[in-house]
């Protein structure tokens, strides 16, 4: 098994076995610091980011809605943990010359052309129904995939099984046909 | 910034260096997933799944951390699971990897992040109609596979974990 990957990479399997040490040092660290276990997720810091950006617009909406008040808008552990994916993987890139500007993915430039306009439009209608599942399904492939499955959650096997085969047959529908 | 945040960031930091080094940060990768061409994100998924339940189960079962299972709740659940799938393929990214692919420089995330902002609010509106809809139908509460074969954890891990092995050898020998 090879450690490096052609581009500089790391092998996906010690990368990700790394992720589950971090995963187990981050679940103790919480509990001891915060006294209380956290796990790692992303999708409920898009909630507290919409809430924050809404109150500055709509102060009495955001107080108003049972969700945001459910969930609380504010930036707590997981809100800095999001922002520190960004800073981390930008390291990351950059010390190992992987940052690269990209505006059209290849594969999706295949399917429908350069245009930006397109990958903009279906990026953020994508965006929109999947958070919407996220926050449906209380989770997202951080949340239930890497802390539901660590865990041996009911929840995290069907919502993993969802995510995945939906996705397949969606991706291999809206990617079939080539652009000419 | 209180301890909580500095734990969260520099976890976050972490965890976000691993991604961008497993390579999982990627439109290519994750649809390439989907197109069942490239399995990079499940050897990466499986492989921290693997350490991060071993370790986990034995700090529960020490009563050193407490679990937190998310709600079975199958309505919410298999639609949220369904419209997920539908938004992760077009989008080519999920909630966390949007973030760290603008951090190495996938712009076009930008979108998909406007978007998922947007979503999370649409979902905080509508959120009284799906609380006496989909979130009703059915729900089992907060279980875990070892209360609903009510055997120990430590009989279902060994089992787990050689299927996980199994399906690594699987990958490679296809070179996906």
């Amino acid at each position: 098994m090879k450690l490096k990957t052609g581009d500089g990479g790391w092998s996906p399997y010690l990368a990700g076995a790394l992720v589950g040490v971090l995963a187990i040092v981050s679940v103790y660290a919480t509990t001891q610091w915060m006294g209380k276990t956290n796990y790692l997720g992303a999708s409920t810091t898009f909630v507290r980011a919409a809430g924050l950006l809404e109150r500055s617009i709509f102060p009495e909406r955001v107080a108003a809605n049972e969700y945001f008040t459910k969930e609380k808008v504010r930036v707590d552990w997981q809100f800095m943990l999001v922002i520190g994916i960004f800073i981390g993987a930008l390291i990351s890139s950059k010390s190992d010359r992987s940052f690269k500007l990209e505006s059209v993915p290849p594969t999706w430039q295949d399917r429908f052309g350069p245009s930006i306009g397109k990958r903009a439009a279906g990026a953020f209608l994508g965006g929109i129904v999947a958070m919407m599942g996220a926050r449906m399904a209380d989770g997202c492939p951080s949340g239930h995939g890497l802390s539901g499955m660590m865990q041996l959650s009911v929840s995290a096997f069907i919502a993993l099984a969802m995510f995945f085969v939906i996705g397949v047959i969606v991706a291999g529908l809206f990617y079939r046909r080539r652009y000419s | 910034m209180s301890i909580d945040q500095i734990l969260g960031l520099i976890t976050g930091v972490l965890f976000g260096f691993l991604l961008q080094k497993g390579r999982v940060l990627r439109f290519e990768k994750q649809v390439g997933a989907m197109l069942l061409k490239d399995m990079t994100i499940f050897k990466f998924m499986l492989s921290a799944i693997l350490v991060g339940m071993v370790g986990i189960q034995i700090l529960a079962s020490a009563d050193i951390i407490s679990l937190s299972h998310k709600a079975m709740n199958l309505g919410a659940v298999l639609v949220g699971g369904a419209l997920f799938g539908c938004g992760w393929a077009v989008m080519g990214f999920c909630p966390g990897t949007s973030i760290g692919a603008m951090g190495e420089g996938r712009w076009h995330a930008v979108f998909a992040i406007a978007g998922m902002v947007v979503g999370a609010a649409v979902y905080a509106e509508l959120y009284p109609f799906f609380k006496s809809t989909v979130l009703v139908w059915k729900d089992f509460g907060k279980i875990g596979v070892t209360d609903v074969l009510n055997i120990s954890p430590w009989f279902i891990i060994p089992v787990f974990c050689a299927g996980i092995i199994w399906l690594f050898f699987w990958f490679e020998r296809k070179g996906l």
